[in-house]
């Protein structure tokens, strides 16, 4: 087995698993809206304001609601021991990591998609820089969400308390490219600032951090 | 070992003690700071320290990886440990200081607040060993070990682009350029104490880690027997 073929069949099942439940994208769409309404409510910003701080909400709505779907990532797959059948099949662990790694990277691209335009209304926003490079920052920065989430969620798993603990453990990774997601995003709404280098920055944390996974994914898959 | 660790425990109090004069009879008073400066040779040493451990940690979770030797688990788990512990030192003697001389606790600058993110990593570290089941432990610390050191020059980089963007209400940490020759005695002096002081801990805490894995051992064993205790 090649471990494209496997990274497209696992994907596939779980884009198809999605499509007929919409667990993860509705819990995710519902918690990132309850998220911009409380959010409106504790800061209250005029227009000129929430161009200041959109950055800032939007990232933390969509980093909080990337965690309720990475959560549920491998739950499915502990029920009838898929992944020590996964385990003792010839098929590549980091085929089975990536396949993950893609679907929740689609499920919080299209979150991001459909939230966007409510954030616009809700917050009056409106971008002095180019849009397209609010595209750039936002691909780049799934990933680098994602790629970490999706890894940690196996690790949490396998935790007494799992929930609780992917948020844990991603979080303090994360704060470069958070810091990166979110200045960047001020910078472009403002037109102030160039998101050049925090473009940079998180191509590097991208590759570095996908590398990282790939490597270690067979261990931990493995791990007794 | 024992005895080793004895010895260790008095040549580690005789330099804390030499450190301790060093810094607050030898070096000189600072002209504008006063003697609040002398924290300074308790912050930085404990600082280098501290990243050393990491340091360590960062290698034996490697080295846990490849060979799966019970004993560079111990060392990562006693290096992470301590290291936490003095970069705990770190971020509290850094605004005791920061106090007085800056008139602020605290301040969101490139070296403070990559500390304090490496604080994090390694504090989301020991929980993960703390609540991680069994013997997967090893493997799923070992490898957020590594994500936390590889993320840290990243951490750096960003935090100093977006500190360069937004200037602080502080500039620049003041000293760092001229130290007087005494003042170096008293901050190498001091590391070389700290870090005697955590390769005992260390070690300490190494053999502590191992036997408990030698009484876990056991009790899997006498279960194994059918043993009732």
């Amino acid at each position: 087995m090649s471990t494209l073929s496997v990274t497209r069949a696992t994907l596939l099942k779980d884009l198809r698993m999605e499509w007929r439940s919409k667990d993860a994208i509705n819990s995710m769409l519902f918690f990132s809206l309850l998220v911009v309404v409380i959010f409106s409510f504790a800061f209250n910003p005029t227009a000129e304001e929430s161009r200041l701080i959109a950055g800032g909400l939007i990232w933390v709505a969509f980093l909080f609601a990337a965690v309720v779907a990475l959560n549920q990532t491998w739950a499915r797959e502990l029920r009838n021991q898929v992944l020590d059948a996964y385990r003792v099949s010839p098929a590549p662990p980091h085929a089975l990591f990536m396949a993950k790694a893609l679907g929740n990277f689609l499920f919080v691209v299209i979150l991001e998609a459909l939230m966007a335009p409510l954030f616009v209304v809700f917050y009056q926003l409106r971008s002095v820089g180019p849009v397209w490079q609010l595209v750039v920052v936002a691909l780049l920065g799934t990933w680098a969400l994602v790629v970490n989430g999706t890894f940690f969620a196996a690790m949490s798993i396998r935790t007494r308390n799992r929930e609780i603990m992917l948020p844990l453990i991603l979080f303090p990774i994360s704060i470069p490219a958070l810091v990166a997601m979110v200045d960047s995003t001020t910078g472009i709404l403002t037109g102030e600032a160039s998101p050049d280098f925090w473009i940079k920055l998180l191509l590097v944390y991208d590759v570095v951090f996908t590398a990282v996974c790939l490597l270690l994914f067979e261990s931990v898959l493995n791990a007794e | 070992m024992k005895s080793v660790i004895w010895i260790f425990v008095f040549i580690t109090v005789a330099l804390l003690g030499f450190g301790l004069y060093q810094a607050l009879v030898v070096a000189p008073t600072e002209q504008t700071m006063g003697d609040v400066q002398r924290i300074f040779y308790y912050h930085v040493p404990s600082a280098w320290t501290a990243f050393l451990l990491f340091f360590v940690n960062f290698i034996a979770s490697i080295v846990y990886l490849w060979k799966r030797s019970a004993g560079s688990d111990a060392i990562a788990v006693a290096s992470a440990e301590v290291g936490v512990v003095f970069c705990t030192v770190v971020l509290v003697t850094g605004p005791i200081w920061a106090r007085p001389v800056w008139g602020i606790w605290w301040t969101w600058d490139a070296r403070l607040t990559t500390t304090l993110v490496l604080w994090l990593i390694y504090v989301s570290y020991l929980v993960l060993r703390r609540f991680a089941a069994g013997s997967q432990t090893q493997v799923l610390s070992a490898a957020l070990a590594i994500f936390g050191f590889v993320d840290v020059p990243i951490v750096f980089m960003a935090i100093r682009w977006f500190r360069t963007q937004h200037p602080s209400p502080v500039i620049g940490g003041g000293e760092g350029s001229g130290l007087d020759p005494t003042m170096w005695h008293a901050v190498l002096w001091n590391w070389l104490a700290f870090s005697c002081l955590a390769l005992l801990l260390v070690m300490v805490r190494y053999r502590l880690q191992r036997m408990e894995e030698t009484v876990e051992a056991a009790h899997a064993q006498l279960a194994l027997q059918g043993g009732s205790r």
